[in-house]
């Protein structure tokens, strides 16, 4: 199937044969043509890493930063162009590690961004370390007596946020993968999806039957409008639950709060400077 | 003790933190420069919200003095250790003013302020019968006195403003009436119609004016006066104003602006910048647009948070890994921090590069009054480009700069990325073409320097002394050099630090001696101009112990120097 958000001439993807980012990429591919969005309002953001070179492999705009600053370029790149749609993707190192701080203030800042988080429990990139999310037990070239820190649960750390959009699903699921980005997408706020998926290079723990052994796809009659319960079963582990965890429309986001677009909601880059006003501020200080 | 003041006083008003210096001062500052006077304020504080011991030294004169001057003409100690605290700056020939059971200080004349403000309606009222005194001993108009306290207090409740008009017209009568001294300073109508502003207000109005339309900081001292400007703009004009949570985000924040077609400023101070390094490294890579004011305070490390320093130019001029092109700039006058920093915008967006804005804890919170600056010719230039489908980001250009274009503007893709890339902006390793990006944007150095800002040269182009100075240090220095009185002694000012301006060097080569006096311990500058143009400075006079230089110091430097022959110093 042809796709607009696809590279007509082939591409040379960098990362190792049988990884989950194949998936990952095929499920966004797909999310992205169903949404039908212009391809030219698309923003792909990333840091760096394994996962965040998928900008380099969808046919959009992107802006590829550092290790762990993803989020702040991609807050600021919605807030100066509310049209676009801004997706943000990174590794469990990039986002919750080297980008911590930031996942917290745009927890806090609710900027109406998506971000992907593919969360193998291991450092690929840099060839095998432990990750902010990597088990107990876990023995790396580094963490030589085995991982002992507790790893951190993304999920219960959104929703104590009140991240407005929760999600965890596996990649193996292409499709229900595909349908959690779109809503994820779609939602207006800040959504986080975390992406299980298995790294095949370095992490021979958490191998795809691990992931299937210990998640469990969220009941039918779950309610995730309901923080409180959402909380709770985000502290759920082993197995885990897929699914949207999380989904609130009670907050408004960064740029909707934001002063510049009270009256105005055209993007800053098509605004002239009034330079009688700014004379006139001049003058104020006479 | 008759005294009679001619042309120029020296106000200090020292006190603790929290006793209201700046409260005094701004009265003062709007009051003064009402009458006609030329007025200028530098404020010296402790890091510290209560306590401690700070001054703000005041000089109104008739003719337009910038420098920073030892001397005290008239002192008003609000507490006990301002005496120690401002030691052998108090002469014999200082007048203080003070409350005798306070203050204990020989000659020192007694007016009550705390009684009077209790007569008031309460020692709140102390700082304004103080600032009273002063307009009263400067020949203030009283009904201008009046009128201003009102307006200052407007927001205040009826009795607050009455009282506060009480109170000046008390401390007038009390500095009208002081015996012995007279001020016979010339007022100058023209002064009244210009601004009175601080470094901080400049350097916001100039971003203003070049369409600064995003602001992001993380509070640091002395940094965070621009950051409060920018945000109080934002209650007109459309700007983002936004609080980051560090440092790394500031500056990635202000990547991703300038990315979606925003002009971004940034306002930092040393260890903020210092977090900020890796991110100019990606401007670098991504051929940003960026502008970065740096208002400077003494490091390493937290050094002395609320002082004064010229040291991070090295930090700047070296920031990020990798080669890339920068510029650096630093404004000497109030004018120059409006021009520069409007210009600043314009050549980050057209040459695709940083440019650091280098200030100071000094420059940034002294007040002054200067003419209005002139907004009629300013554009604010944008550099972006509509973008096709077969649109490259980083296309190979005879220049080295690649047109900009912007998501959403267009229907090509803009790809930013932080790998070395190709010209569409994916990833490539390439090696070939990993040389011709470096030398793309090395290119880029061409471009900058057509517009590169010679420096100037105040006094007699038939010097045989060369004294060179950058950034805040221009007015000390030139006053300095003035009151030497020497024919051969010539001032060159740096506003545009670095390309380095190739016309300087015929400058400096010309000079018999060259003196470079600079705010830091390693004379960063002279070792610059020694790396661009081979001219080795003969003598350094350098400061570094948080203060900014005076007047008279240069002055005694220079002189020191000429005394000895020249060619006596350490060479950098």
């Amino acid at each position: 199937m042809e796709n607009a958000f696809d590279f007509a001439d082939k591409v040379d993807i960098a990362w190792c044969p049988g990884c989950g980012n194949f998936s990952i990429r095929q499920a966004l591919l797909a999310a992205l043509a169903e949404l039908d969005l212009a391809r030219e309002n698309v923003v792909l953001v990333s840091g760096i890493g394994q996962a965040a070179k998928m900008p380099h492999y969808i046919d959009t705009s992107f802006f590829n930063g550092l290790h762990g600053r993803g989020l702040p370029a991609a807050t600021a790149i919605k807030a100066c162009n509310p049209e676009l749609t801004v997706i943000a993707v990174g590794g469990d190192g990039d986002m919750y590690g080297e980008g911590g701080n930031h996942l917290l203030h745009a927890g806090r800042r609710n900027p109406d961004i998506t971000l992907f988080v593919h969360d193998n429990m291991v450092y690929g990139l840099t060839k095998g370390q432990a990750s902010p999310t990597s088990r107990p037990g876990m023995e790396t070239p580094v963490q030589v007596f085995g991982v002992f820190e507790k790893p951190l649960n993304p999920m219960a750390l959104a929703i104590a946020l009140d991240v407005p959009f929760v999600a965890r699903v596996f990649c193996a699921d292409v499709e229900q993968t595909k349908e959690v980005m779109k809503k994820a997408i779609a939602h207006k706020g800040f959504a986080l999806v975390d992406i299980f998926q298995p790294c095949v290079s370095f992490n021979k723990t958490n191998i795809f039957k691990w992931f299937k052994d210990n998640t469990a796809y969220l009941p039918d009659g779950y309610d995730p409008s309901d923080r409180a319960g959402a909380f709770k079963k985000s502290l759920e582990e082993e197995p885990f639950p897929l699914g949207i965890i999380y989904q609130s429309d009670q907050r408004a986001t960064f740029e909707d709060n934001l002063e510049v677009y009270k009256k105005d909601r055209t993007p800053l880059y098509t605004r002239e400077v009034d330079m009688k006003k700014v004379e006139a501020e001049i003058m104020a200080k006479v | 003790m008759a005294r009679t003041i001619a042309d120029d006083l020296v106000i200090v008003l020292a006190g603790e933190a929290g006793q209201g210096l700046q409260s005094i001062e701004g009265i003062l500052a709007h009051l003064l420069k009402k009458s006609g006077y030329n007025y200028f304020s530098a404020s010296e504080f402790m890091s510290r919200v209560r306590g401690g011991a700070n001054s703000t030294a005041i000089r109104v004169s008739g003719k337009r003095t910038a420098g920073f001057l030892d001397r005290i003409d008239i002192l008003l100690p609000l507490h006990r250790e301002a005496i120690p605290h401002l030691g052998n700056r108090i002469t014999p020939d200082t007048i203080v003013i003070g409350e005798k059971d306070k203050i204990d200080h020989p000659g020192m004349i007694d007016i009550q302020f705390t009684r009077m403000a209790a007569e008031t309606g309460g020692a709140i009222y102390a700082n304004t019968i103080a600032a009273g005194c002063i307009c009263g001993l400067l020949k203030v108009d009283e009904k201008e006195c009046e009128d201003f306290i009102l307006g200052y207090f407007s927001g205040k409740s009826e009795e607050i403003r009455s009282n506060n008009v009480a109170a000046i017209k008390k401390g007038y009568a009390a500095g009208k009436g002081l015996a012995g001294i007279t001020v016979a300073i010339e007022k100058d109508a023209a002064v009244k119609k210009e601004l009175l502003l601080t470094g901080s207000e400049a350097i916001a109005l100039g971003a203003l004016a070049g369409g600064c339309d995003y602001v992001c900081a993380y509070p640091m001292s002395p940094s965070t006066g621009v950051l409060v400007e920018m945000a109080s703009h934002a209650k007109k004009f459309p700007i983002i104003v936004e609080q980051v949570e560090d440092e790394i985000g500031v500056v990635n924040m202000a990547l991703g602006a300038w990315y979606a077609g925003a002009r971004a400023l940034v306002t930092t101070s040393g260890g903020g910048f210092a977090l900020m390094c890796e991110g100019i490294s990606l401007c670098g890579m991504i051929e940003s647009p960026l502008v970065l004011h740096l208002a400077q305070r003494p490091g390493p490390a937290t050094g002395l948070p609320t002082r004064s320093e010229q040291g991070d130019l090295d930090l700047v001029l070296h920031a990020g890994h990798g080669d890339f092109p920068r510029i650096i700039l630093a404004p000497g006058t109030l004018a120059e921090a409006f021009a520069l920093t409007q210009k600043a915008f314009n050549l980050a967006a057209a040459c695709q590069v940083p440019v650091f804005i280098l200030t100071d804890q000094f420059f940034i919170d002294s007040r002054g009054n200067t003419p209005v600056f002139p907004v009629g010719d300013l554009k604010v230039e944008k550099h972006v480009v509509k973008t096709a489908m077969d649109y490259k980001r980083f296309s190979l250009t005879e220049n080295g700069i690649s047109p900009r274009g912007i998501p959403g503007y267009g229907s090509g893709h803009v790809c930013a990325d932080s790998d070395e890339h190709d010209e569409a902006g994916h990833i490539t390793e390439d090696l070939e073409l990993r040389v011709r990006m470096v030398d793309k944007r090395l290119k880029k150095f061409a471009a900058i320097r057509a517009d590169i800002i010679a420096p100037k040269l105040v006094g007699s182009g038939d010097y045989r002394t060369l004294v060179v100075c950058w950034g805040s240090t221009f007015n000390t220095v030139c006053e300095a050099v003035e009151a030497l009185g020497e024919k051969d002694v010539a001032v060159l000012h740096f506003s545009w630090l670095f390309p380095f301006p190739e016309e300087a060097g015929a400058y400096l080569k010309k000079a018999a001696n060259l003196i470079v006096v600079e705010g830091n311990s390693s004379a960063q500058f002279a070792r610059l101009i020694r790396l661009e143009t081979g001219v080795a400075s003969d003598h350094s006079v350098l400061k570094y112990n948080g203060l900014p230089f005076s007047v008279e110091e240069v002055k005694e430097e220079i002189k020191k120097f000429i005394r000895a022959g020249g060619r006596h110093g350490k060479r950098f």
